[in-house]
């Protein structure tokens, strides 16, 4: 008799499909994750559907239209463990730069008919909708941490993602400082650890796609950043990316609006 | 009829949830209208008042499939625009990750969306319980496809080291070996996937398209080339706007991109093979001579074997620009904002994929505009559905719906990703 295996489901919804492509990327470890779990919903990989409800549900992108504001919450009633994965999804992504414009004007811009078009004003995170069981940071999220942190819900503990900064990532790698050493803008102080400080490492100031770590001191940052010479335009621009609704990345980004 | 409102970004990869609307008339195909639902990203829109250097970071983001053809085409739409071209170790180094995203896309395509298909299996996870050593050989050739763009971009979705004008970080020649056994490897599995794909039963159909894609100086396109057609058009990217039109068809929000002078065009794989066979590096070559590929391909199903060749062609050409490679003095060419236009077409995985920007003179971008494959190739995904659909109407709804996903996934993976929840609606008169 076949064993009974936790039923995993991949939600898509405002984004740009990266971080669930993020588990089609685990080439050495694919087969395996998909012999402890059945994959029930995985509209990228397979056209099999298993109802629900589902054991884990992992969500990516942000809600953006009233359709899906609806289809998250049937998404957690029939989740057991619903848990985010990436920028959009924790943060509203990208697709929240709208959230400081007037999404009319956007919608005029790019569309020839912008009346023919849905949306909602703001692009949200799914923690602004429904309760969320853990938040995986990053655009894209890192592979390393989605298989710790699949194989810690299928364990029963807690995932192991440290909530400290890109410096100390940097620390780790042996990397010198690019602001000390080279005078390069970074956003390495106040953004979330977990791609192992990739940036630096590539000679390059961090620009935030982690978002922002816990108690991050943004304020104090762009002082630094100020004397690097970027200017009032610049400071704003640079927390306006891909995590520009995030808290601390939102309100420090306001404090530089002209 | 039905009626539906449908709400399409033409920027964004165009996928979630898919429409089929057939109608047949007295047996035959009247109309395929394909609406695909994707919520509106405003790419366009919030590029205006960015810096030209930040469009490649943020145009990554409009797919995570194919984040390198976006980045390159932002970065030479710019370069361009500021009047500098890159050239030497540099441009090698942007083939080579071109590469890279060619053999992890097509290998995506062909091994988990679109074999399935062919085999009877609902993904790769499936057929992996039947076929375990043929998936884990696509993985294993999907993982050096990651492998080049990893090294050179820094992680393998959303590369954080390409810039306009070069790169942040140019690797040292000894960092590029471990890669060129990786990719010997990969050649073998390359070679193993086109005998492989010709050996699939494929319906014996034939279409007469336009042929879309960019024609390098005697070299297999990637980043640079004129666009050219086989109706004959030859054409900078920066004509583009004079020869193609976006349009609004009746059924659907979704702009459909025609060639103005004639209409519909394909772009991909089987126009790049189409307008290119003879710039392929001799192995891609023999292996497309012995899968029977002929020197222009025309069964949009087969475009699955003209998949794997590209992948066989990317392997041998990332290890040729491996062998070559010569590290440059510096990473990137020094720039100068000013004012101007600029404009680029690249070939994307699954088409070409065209931008424009228009710079103000402190390099702030005052306009942009995007053109993806999809919408490029819709108008012909919709005909060959009419075509084909035909033949199929007597099928039951189930058997017809899966026809046409397949038709659609002959073409793109991002509306594959679509059509595994094609929502079929047939009038088929009676
Ligand atoms: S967080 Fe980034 S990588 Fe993930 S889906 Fe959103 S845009 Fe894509
Ligand atoms: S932007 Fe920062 S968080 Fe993102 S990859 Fe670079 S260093 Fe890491």
């Amino acid at each position: 008799m076949a064993r009974i295996r936790p039923r995993l489901a991949v939600w898509k919804f405002a984004s740009c499909d990266g971080c669930q492509l993020s588990l089609l990327d685990c080439e050495d470890e694919l087969l395996e994750i998909a012999g402890e779990v059945e994959i029930a919903q995985f509209l990228e990989a397979t056209s099999a559907s298993v109802e629900g409800p589902y054991d884990l549900s992992l969500v990516e992108g942000s809600v953006t239209t009233a359709h899906d504001a609806a289809r998250i919450q049937e998404v957690r009633k029939q989740s057991r463990f619903l848990i985010t994965i990436g920028a959009c999804a924790t943060a509203g992504g990208i697709q929240a730069l709208r959230n400081f414009a007037d999404v009319r004007e956007y919608a005029a811009i790019v569309y020839a008919r912008p009346d023919y078009i849905e949306t909602l004003a703001t692009s949200t995170a799914i923690s602004d909708h429904v309760k969320v069981d853990f938040e995986l940071r990053g655009c894209p999220i890192s592979t390393r941490q989605l298989v710790e942190t699949i194989s810690a819900f299928l364990a029963g503990r807690k995932p192991q993602t440290p909530p400290h900064s890109v410096c100390v990532e940097c620390k780790i790698a042996g990397n010198l400082c690019v602001m000390v050493g080279h005078g390069t803008p970074c956003l390495g102080p106040v953004t979330h650890a977990g791609c192992g400080a990739l940036c630096p490492s590539y000679n390059r100031g961090c620009y935030g796609c982690y978002g922002p770590m816990e108690t991050p001191n943004t304020p104090s940052l762009s002082v630094w950043l100020s004397r690097l010479g970027m200017d009032e335009d610049a400071l704003r621009r640079v927390y306006r990316t891909f995590n520009a609704n995030a808290d601390a990345f939102r309100e420090e980004s306001e404090r530089h609006d002209r | 009829m039905i009626v539906k409102t449908i709400k399409v970004d033409q920027l964004a990869r165009v996928e979630g949830e898919g429409a089929l609307k057939v109608v047949a008339r007295d047996g035959v195909v009247q109309s395929a209208e394909l609406n695909i639902f994707e919520p509106p990203r405003f790419f366009e829109a919030f590029l205006r008042d960015r810096m030209y250097s930040e469009a490649p970071d943020i145009t990554a983001r409009i797919c995570g499939i194919c984040p390198v053809a976006y980045q390159m085409s932002a970065i030479h739409a710019m370069e361009n625009a500021l009047g500098v071209v890159v050239d030497g170790p540099l441009r090698d180094l942007r083939r080579l990750l071109y590469c890279g995203e060619w053999i992890e896309s097509h290998t995506l395509h062909i091994y988990m969306l679109h074999a399935p298909d062919f085999l009877g299996y609902a993904g790769a996870i499936e057929m992996a319980r039947d076929h375990a050593d043929i998936v884990r050989r696509g993985l294993d050739l999907k993982k050096a496809g990651n492998a080049i763009i990893a090294l050179l971009g820094g992680r393998e979705i959303h590369p954080i080291n390409v810039r306009v004008g070069g790169f942040y970080r140019a690797p040292r020649r000894r960092e590029l070996q471990p890669l060129a056994e990786e990719l010997k490897r990969a050649r073998d599995g390359a070679l193993a996937t086109v005998r492989w794909t010709a050996g699939f039963d494929f319906p014996d159909v034939e279409r007469d398209y336009e042929f879309v894609a960019l024609r390098g100086d005697g070299e297999y396109p990637l980043n640079q080339g004129r666009i050219v057609s086989s109706r004959g058009l030859d054409i900078a990217a920066a004509e583009y706007d004079e020869h193609f039109e976006e349009s609004h068809v009746e059924h659907s929000t979704a702009l459909h991109a025609h060639i103005k002078a004639r209409g519909a065009y394909l772009t991909g794989p089987l126009a790049r093979y189409a307008l290119n066979a003879a710039s392929l590096s001799p192995i891609a070559r023999e292996a497309a001579r012995e899968a029977g590929l002929g020197s222009v391909c025309a069964n949009p199903f087969r475009s699955i074997i003209v998949r794997a060749v590209e992948v066989l062609y990317a392997c041998d050409e990332a290890l040729r620009i491996i062998d070559q490679y010569e590290e440059p003095d510096r990473p990137a060419v020094d720039l100068e904002p000013r004012a101007g236009v600029g404009f680029a077409a690249t070939e994307a995985p699954r088409g070409m994929l065209y931008h424009r920007y228009q710079l103000h003179a402190d390099g702030k971008i005052a306009d942009a505009r995007i053109v993806p494959p999809t919408s490029q190739n819709q108008p012909s995904i919709e005909e060959d559905l009419k075509i084909f659909a035909t033949a199929w109407l007597n099928l039951p709804d189930d058997a017809l719906r899966h026809r046409c996903e397949q038709t659609i996934r002959n073409h793109d993976p991002c509306i594959s990703c679509a059509t595994h929840f094609l929502r079929l609606d047939v009038d088929r008169g009676r």
